[in-house]
């Protein structure tokens, strides 16, 4: 039951990380991100049963920061396509410099 | 901190050298806080005040013993064991008031030259004030490394932000130079606290540091590359000339007088006590006298070329430490004593002529020398405030200047005669460097129409100048009274690195392993009396002493094993 | 002989009686504080008029200030106040002269005012030592002082400067008192670099003048390398004794130092080196003829009478010492008459007055190292006090025909060099007084009997000759050379001496036509000066006539009765060098070497020989013809140009020494600091850069680059976990 869950949990990590690597538009890797912190949500769930409490609690911090972060990060790219009309993240190059 | 509040309104000397340490800071915020117009002279009587207080420590601090006097201790960070505390000596006396007389010196010079960003300027001055006092003034290694990085930042911003034209340059430069000895300097810090089974960040704890030969010769060179690039030694100085000629001329008077003088403190509050055996050692003592004699020829030599005034001046400041080398590490009452009046009478001489200097540029917006000639006919009194100047940098007898080089060499003739006589050339190409700028200033023909108008003192500058001049001929008429005071703070010095060459010499050190026990090297700093013998000070390098000499030696290791001069009976 | 006259009763009228009084001097401090306060006030006032002055050159003009109908008071002032310290001073200096004298003292009186330097093992007061050496150097100094204080009154009268002259003469004054009156080496060290200073300042006193400013400079870096000399001495002195004290050195020198040892002699060398540079000997004279530059008056007082003398003070001072080390004194000696048959040589073809006059003083002082050289140490001080008198003499002498020559030229508006023989000739017509009164001193100079240099140059000649007869005196062959040197360099000074009388004064005019009718005597308050010196000149040299002379010729008349007092007067300083000297060397020779013959006969002889001199030089000058500086060639060839180039000294010091150095500065500069070390920081400086430049290319800016080379690593370091474990 467990190894189920934790390869369920591997298998969207790695199509999350994945997803951010490849895509190019900031909505889709945003998305990514989510799915990413969704799948140690998982992770954390299904060990939590052999653990204790303390997974389950865990999973409830990731979900506000990522609650959170959805606001943050949603607002940023909208402001970015205000300015650029695009959110084609091969645009922003302004780390760079 | 509750203690220390309270403490506050009780005598001077619970309170004032928490007040000379943040006084500066309170003045900072005061200066943050109002208009930028105002702020030189909020600055200027921050400091004034400051250095008001000051003064009363000449009368109410008592050499005594030679230890800490006016201590207070704070735990600070106590999982560390990091106190917050403070302390004066007869070494850091003379430090701290030629702290709180150059700071609002410096200020009043300043009034014109900077223009720019004055509220930053004048804050960035008294935090600078503030980290060099507490340099001066802290007696726990981790609160003394916090100050002397502290320095570091406000100079920065003063060299890269005041400056010339390669402000950027000389300010990278002298961080980065100034950065690498420092940060070695921690790691050699970190290492006493943990290796050494010391659990506190207090001076005393680090003078009972338990450390080999071997140990100590690595930290000593650790320390002395931190200390050595700040006085600059030798080959580590090239970037000096380049701060002091980007510097605003406040920023010049403070580097030159206070900044270098962080690293001669710190010959003389920490690599001579903590490594006493690396400090008496022969090879270390020949390459600190070998650069502080390279030191004075090098620089005087390529001071007497520059065509900068102001890069001669900051290569002649190589060369006054190089006596302050030379005298420290010669290990006598002389020479010690002599290095620090160096230390002083540089610290004023040298900042009045870095303000002259300014007071030039001022006027002309130029630093060449050969742009100047005559200017003794217009400016009579700057004339005259500049040849006194000059004259005490170059040692004349009767001012300042002689004192020191004259204790100092003398010191080191003790114990190196080679050295001395070497360095002593010193006063040769002292007058070789100095008096053709002097000619080429104010003597010649005022064959420049710009130097026409050239105007003397104002009266702000002559209050600028006129406490250094004093000062200068003060010291080189009735020096006792600073010799008296910091007289048994380095015969403690000495003594502890006499100790210490007592137990390097005893066999087990010499091998490398640490000293078994020599709680001989556990006694705190207190002056057994001056001796009375003039050479004694040299006799313990050479000759390991007797057992019986050293005062607790009853647990002493090992027979002494017979190839010691000393064992033989 | 004096050292045999010591125990026998003393004839005459200063019989030193070994019961000393009690003796308190009068306000020593005093002494030299008057100069010092003149100093303050006249500084105060050349600051103030410098004010003035300033203001006037930045509107372009020049402050004139006797525009108005009367003196401003900054060029009053100091008329009374220059002078009036000095007077002072001089009246105390008096006082305690006869206090002194009547209290027979035979120990030093110190006085310390306070505790200069002091730290556990070196303790320097500031202390003053009064006894019979320092009291002839204090009488010296503020009595010919104080007339050439007066002289420059009228000298230096019209100068813009005129409060700044006597601020920077009352100070010289003041460091020139503490060196002669200094108890020990540290306060005798500071009159010695302080009068340097003066020195410096007065040299280059017109210093919008490139060559006397340069001239001033050359003369203190010059002294510094004497100076040096004298430091590493004070060095080895602290080592032998812990002190720098005087009486302790002295008292101590016999029982701490091996006689002749390697320490006394070093020591003595390095002091000699000190004298050197202060006393413009061989090889460091080359900053003297420079130091003419100066003010006339100055010339006479610190070039001529004072502190050039500083050397020869200290080396009899250090009297003991040298008996110690005879090694040093032989090269004290040879220095001493090297330079002055040098300086003599190089006199003999200048034209400039003032610089015949300052190689005179070069060759003098050489006489002088040569008496204390070989131990005559009363002699070599004699010769001092007589020169002062007439060297004074000539130099102010030459002042007032400068001061003529430059009015003259001055009014005709001839730009020729008021200061080159040349352009003279003939002034005995409008200078009468100091025709006279320059006359008496070149007399004096040239040892004619009963003028005062007879008997100090004779002295000193003579106990050259005496020492070397001395038994066993291990350098007696090298004495015997110098003794015939001494003979034949006081032949040149009577000729140099007489050529620079008749060219300037006698012969036809060479002066520029309109000039002539503008010549003129000085004013009284320049002659009297002269006249007190002149007398001086002619009897100074009485206070020590020599007993031998007394006994056979000079006795005869029956008017000399201070029969060697200056020897009695001494005695206490001297008495320890005499005694070690004898006690090494055995008694001094009665007769010459290699052809005998007494002091008698020696000193007729000389000054016999030396009158030859004159009377020739007159015969065969007066009959040349001089032509103006204008129309002169400089000598062509052989040895008289050499000598006009003053055997070039300079340029070979500039060759080896200056431009090397100057070269070896460049070089540290310019490759040492900027090439080696600034090159290896900025290395690594660049290299810190390189590599960020290398690591910047994977710096993209595109966040999932990041991304992808952070998954890179997490994957990197799992796989490491895993399959390393």
């Amino acid at each position: 039951m467990l190894t189920h869950a934790l390869i369920l949990s591997a298998a969207l990590f790695v199509i999350g990380t994945l997803g951010v690597i490849v895509r190019r538009n900031a909505i889709v890797i945003f998305l990514c991100i989510e799915l990413q912190l969704n799948a140690v949500n998982l992770a954390f769930v299904a060990l939590s049963r052999y653990t204790g409490i303390e997974g389950q609690l865990y999973v409830f911090f990731v979900m506000t920061v990522a609650a959170a972060e959805a606001a943050v990060g949603l607002a940023i790219i909208i402001s970015i396509f205000r300015h650029y009309e695009t959110v084609n993240v091969d645009k922003f190059n302004l780390l760079k410099w | 901190m509750t203690s220390f509040v309270a403490s506050i309104p009780g005598l001077y000397e619970d309170w004032i050298l928490h007040a000379l340490v943040w006084l500066p800071v309170v003045g900072l915020v005061h200066v943050l806080a109002t208009p930028g117009e105002r702020s030189k002279v909020i600055a200027f009587r921050w400091s004034g005040l400051v250095f008001i207080l000051s003064v009363g420590l000449w009368w109410a601090f008592d050499p005594g013993n030679g230890g800490f006097a006016f201590e207070s201790s704070v735990p600070w960070i106590e999982a560390w064991g990091v106190n917050y505390s403070l302390g004066i000596d007869g070494i850091s006396v003379f430090m701290v008031i030629l702290t709180t007389l150059t700071t609002p010196i410096a200020i009043l010079g300043s009034f014109n030259y900077i223009r720019k960003r004055r509220k930053a300027f004048y804050a960035l001055m008294l935090l600078l004030q503030t980290g060099v006092t507490g340099v001066f003034l802290a007696t726990d290694i981790f609160l003394f490394y916090v100050f002397f990085e502290l320095t570091l930042v406000p100079m920065y911003f003063i060299v890269g932000i005041w400056g010339g034209e390669r402000r950027i340059y000389a300010a990278v430069k002298f961080f980065l130079y100034t950065a690498v000895g420092s940060l070695l300097m921690l790691v050699a810090i970190l290492y006493m606290y943990f290796s050494s089974g010391v659990d506190s960040f207090s001076y005393e704890a680090f003078l009972n540091a338990d450390l080999s030969l071997r140990e100590q010769l690595w930290l000593f060179a650790a320390f002395a590359l931190a200390f050595g690039i700040k006085v600059p030694i030798f080959p580590l100085h090239t970037w000096l000339p380049d701060a002091h000629v980007e510097a605003p001329t406040p920023g010049s008077v403070i580097l030159a007088s206070l900044l270098l003088k962080m690293g001669t403190y710190g010959f003389l509050r920490f690599l001579l006590p903590f490594f006493p055996g690396a400090a008496q050692h022969s090879t270390v003592v020949t390459v600190m006298l070998v650069v502080g004699v390279a030191g004075i020829i090098y620089a005087a030599w390529v001071a007497a070329v520059q065509p900068d005034a102001k890069k001669l001046v900051a290569y002649t400041s190589v060369a006054h430490m190089g006596f302050v080398v030379i005298g420290v590490f010669a290990l006598t009452v002389n020479g010690l004593q002599g290095g620090l009046v160096v230390m002083i009478s540089h610290g004023v001489s040298t900042g009045a002529l870095f303000l002259l200097l300014g007071m030039m540029y001022e006027r002309r917006h130029t630093r060449l020398i050969d742009d100047f000639g005559g200017i003794g006919r217009v400016a009579p009194l700057f004339a005259t405030a500049f040849v006194i100047t000059a004259l005490a940098s170059i040692g004349l007898p009767g001012t300042s200047g002689f004192i020191g080089e004259f204790l100092a060499l003398i010191g080191t003739f003790e114990t190196h005669a080679v050295v001395a006589i070497i360095a002593a050339t010193g006063v040769i190409f002292a007058a070789y460097y100095m008096l053709p700028m002097v000619q080429r200033v104010l003597f010649n023909e005022l064959d420049k129409e710009e130097n026409r108008n050239f105007s003397d003192l104002s009266r702000r500058e002559m209050w600028v100048l006129g406490p250094l001049v004093a000062l200068m001929i003060w010291i080189g008429v009735q020096p006792g009274p600073f010799l008296e005071r910091m007289e048994p703070s380095v015969q403690a010095v000495l003594e502890r690195v006499e100790e210490g060459a007592m137990a390097a010499a005893e066999p087990g050190a010499i091998d490398g392993s640490e000293l078994a026990n020599a709680p001989e090297r556990a006694l705190p700093l207190v002056d057994t009396g001056p001796s009375s013998d003039p050479h004694a000070t040299s006799a313990p390098a050479t000759t390991p002493a007797p057992a019986a000499q050293s005062p607790a030696a009853t647990p002493s290791p090992a027979p002494t094993p017979p190839t010691t001069p000393g064992g033989e009976s | 002989m004096v050292f045999a006259a010591t125990a026998a009763a003393v004839p005459g009228s200063a019989p030193l009686a070994p019961q000393a009084a009690e003796w308190e001097p009068l306000l020593p401090g005093w002494i030299i504080l008057l100069p010092l306060l003149g100093f303050i006030a006249n500084s105060i006032l050349a600051l103030w008029a410098a004010r003035q002055s300033s203001a006037a050159v930045r509107a372009g003009g020049e402050w004139d200030p006797f525009a108005g109908d009367r003196r401003p008071l900054t060029h009053t002032l100091p008329t009374w106040i220059g002078p009036g310290v000095m007077a002072l001073a001089f009246l105390l200096t008096l006082w305690n002269f006869e206090g002194m004298w009547a209290a027979h003292l035979d120990e030093p009186v110190v006085e310390t005012f306070w505790t200069w330097i002091a730290t556990s093992t070196l303790t320097v007061d500031a202390a003053i030592q009064l006894d019979q050496l320092s009291m002839i150097m204090m009488l010296v100094v503020t009595g010919v002082g104080f007339l050439i204080h007066v002289f420059s009154v009228g000298y230096m009268r019209d100068d813009v400067g005129y409060p700044r002259y006597f601020a920077y003469l009352n100070l010289f004054v003041f460091f020139m008192l503490v060196l002669v009156m200094g108890a020990g080496y540290g306060m005798m060290f500071i009159g010695w670099e302080g009068v340097g200073l003066c020195s410096y300042l007065l040299i280059g006193y017109w210093f919008t003048d490139r060559e006397k400013s340069d001239a001033g400079k050359k003369a203190f870096i010059v002294n510094r390398i004497g100076d040096f000399g004298f430091l590493v001495a004070m060095f080895l002195l602290y080592q032998a004794f812990g002190t720098l004290e005087f009486g302790t050195i002295f008292g101590d020198a016999e029982g701490q130092l091996v006689a002749g040892g390697a320490v006394v002699t070093s020591i003595t060398l390095l002091l000699m080196l000190g004298a050197a540079g202060k006393s413009a000997q061989v090889p460091l004279h080359v900053w003297l003829p420079d130091a003419m530059a100066g003010p006339t008056p100055v010339s006479a007082l610190i070039h001529a009478a004072t502190m050039v003398t500083a050397g020869v003070y200290m080396v009899a001072r250090s009297s003991v010492l040298y008996a110690l080390a005879p090694t040093s004194q032989a090269v004290v000696a040879g220095i001493g008459v090297l330079t002055a048959l040098v300086a003599a040589t190089i006199a003999l073809k200048q034209y400039d007055i003032k610089k015949v006059l300052a190689y005179s003083t070069v060759s003098q002082l050489g006489f002088m190292f040569l008496g204390a050289g070989v131990g005559a140490f009363t002699a070599a001080i004699f010769h001092l006090m007589t020169h002062a008198f007439f060297k004074a003499l000539l130099f102010l002498g030459a002042g007032a025909v400068i001061h003529s020559m430059h009015h003259a030229l001055h009014k005709a508006g001839s730009h020729e060099d008021a200061q080159d023989m040349r352009n003279m000739g003939g002034l005995r017509t409008r200078m009468r007084i100091t025709w006279v009164v320059m006359w008496i001193a070149t007399l004096a100079i040239a040892g004619i009997w009963p003028f005062a240099g007879f008997f100090s140059k004779d002295e000193i000649i003579w106990y050259t000759a005496a020492w070397a007869g001395a038994e066993s005196n291990p350098y007696g062959w090298l004495y015997t050379v110098y003794w015939l040197v001494a003979l034949a360099t006081a032949l040149l000074t009577a000729f140099y001496m007489t050529r620079l009388m008749i060219m300037t004064f006698h012969g036809a005019s060479r002066v520029e036509q309109g000039a002539r009718g503008h010549l003129h005597e000085a004013p009284p308050v320049m002659t009297v000066p002269l006249i007190v010196l002149a007398v001086l000149s002619v009897f100074g040299g009485w206070v020590n006539v020599p007993e031998a002379l007394q006994a056979s010729v000079v006795g005869f008349f029956g008017a000399l009765p201070m029969s060697e007092w200056l020897h009695h007067w001494l005695e206490p300083v001297t008495a320890g060098a005499a005694g070690v000297q004898v006690a090494a060397m055995g008694d001094p020779s009665y007769s010459a070497p290699l052809v005998g013959g007494g002091e008698v006969m020696w000193a007729l002889i000389s000054t016999a020989a030396a009158a030859v001199v004159v009377a020739g030089a007159c015969r065969y000058l007066l009959a040349r013809k001089y032509v103006p500086a204008a129309e002169a060639a400089a000598p062509s060839s052989g040895l008289g140009r050499i000598l006009y180039n003053k055997w070039y000294f300079d340029e070979v010091f500039d060759r080896t020494i200056v431009q090397p150095i100057l070269a070896a500065s460049r070089w540290c500069w310019k490759v040492v600091d900027t090439v080696l070390i600034d090159g290896f920081v900025n290395f690594v400086g660049n290299f810190t850069r390189l590599a960020g430049w290398l690591a910047s290319l994977f710096q993209t800016g595109q966040a999932t680059t990041y991304a992808f080379v952070l998954t890179l690593g997490v994957l990197a370091i799992l796989g490491a976990a895993v399959f390393l474990q």
